[in-house]
């Protein structure tokens, strides 16, 4: 077989998952911890999309990315509550360790890294758009590259942070990944970081130089993730490098 | 539901239930503009009576999907070309 730049896969179906776990990632989004017969694996970045049946079979789906690792057995997916949604409360609320949850996937050959691409990396996040950058960032750590990473994440407050302890501790162990936080809303007393919305001064600040040619990841919520990627583009950094993956103004 | 913009990659499981292929990945030419992009790098357009993903650069309708239970609609009038890579 030559070298595949497309991918032909086998269809698309949809598949009964099994919910090992649920926990709170924050007070607004949960992390479910899925298990998936015949899942063929995914690389970072990739999403799913989940499926809800009610009884008189009217059907709400939804995309979420996947945040674990490829190298991890299990599938986790980051749900952000939605108060209007027609998907998101369930997913939160009701759902429990052995429920069955219908999902498709892996989808999605475009917004993914995987370790040989290199770096550096530059990953900006508005909430929950942390879910498949995180999942590189695992994937990184457990491909041991050597790539620089550095992840500017936008959150509400550090009780909203997504992940928080965990991006902390695989900052902490030294490698080349740098994590800068803005905190948005309230700040924790002595907080010395940024405080306010992603604008291009900080993106000036904190993204590596056009020059190092940064493969960047933004996802977020669309006009977090449109400014940010024209804010880029202004700064000198080369369009073709900068993947998107919008959230949309709510996700349901 | 509220329309949605969202990325083309956004729709990679919808297209998926029509082609064999990735089709995020797939490359294809804006029939007005002539810019050539990946479908996962265009704005998708996404609602309850259906998709359209419009080219990045000018907007033009690149593909539209609509479907019910007896099947989909596929317009692809919007492209040039589509290169799905193997």
């Amino acid at each position: 077989m030559t070298e595949v730049a497309g991918e032909v896969r086998s269809r698309l179906v949809w598949r009964i998952g099994e919910v090992i776990e649920t926990r709170p990632a924050t007070p607004r989004t949960r992390s479910l911890s899925l298990e998936v017969p015949g899942w063929e694996g995914h690389r970072a970045g990739q999403h799913v999309d989940v499926r809800l049946t009610a009884e008189d079979g009217y059907q709400a789906q939804r995309s979420y990315s996947i945040a674990s690792a490829p190298e991890e057995e299990r599938v986790e997916l980051v749900v952000e509550r939605l108060d209007d949604g027609e998907v998101s409360p369930y997913l939160t609320d009701e759902l429990r360790a052995g429920d069955r949850l219908e999902l498709r996937g892996p989808i999605g050959g475009w917004f993914v890294w995987e370790a040989e691409d290199g770096g550096p990396l530059f990953l900006v996040a508005g909430g929950s758009g942390v879910a498949p950058l995180m999942a590189m960032i695992r994937h990184r750590a457990a491909a041991g590259s050597e790539a620089a990473c550095r992840l500017l994440y936008s959150s509400r407050s550090r009780e909203e942070t997504i992940f928080a302890d965990e991006l902390d501790r695989l900052a902490a162990s030294g490698g080349s990944l740098e994590v800068v936080h803005t905190l948005t809303r309230s700040q924790p007393p002595g907080w010395t970081g940024y405080s306010r919305r992603i604008d291009d001064e900080m993106l000036a600040e904190v993204a590596p130089s056009p020059a190092e040619r940064p493969l960047t990841f933004v996802c977020g919520p669309t006009p977090l993730v449109e400014s940010v990627a024209t804010a880029l583009v202004g700064l000198g950094h080369d369009a073709g490098r900068i993947k998107t993956e919008r959230f949309g103004p709510t996700g349901g | 539901m509220d329309e949605r913009r969202l990325d083309g990659n956004a729709v990679g499981g919808l297209l998926g239930e029509v082609f064999a292929f990735e089709a995020t990945t797939a490359e294809g030419a804006c029939n007005r503009c002539g810019a050539v992009a990946h479908v996962g790098q265009q704005m998708a357009y996404v609602s309850d009576i259906g998709t359209v993903v419009r080219c990045a650069s000018c907007d033009n309708a690149l593909i539209r999907v609509a479907h019910n239970p007896r099947g989909y609609y596929l317009d692809l009038r919007g492209f040039r070309y589509l290169h799905f890579g193997r």
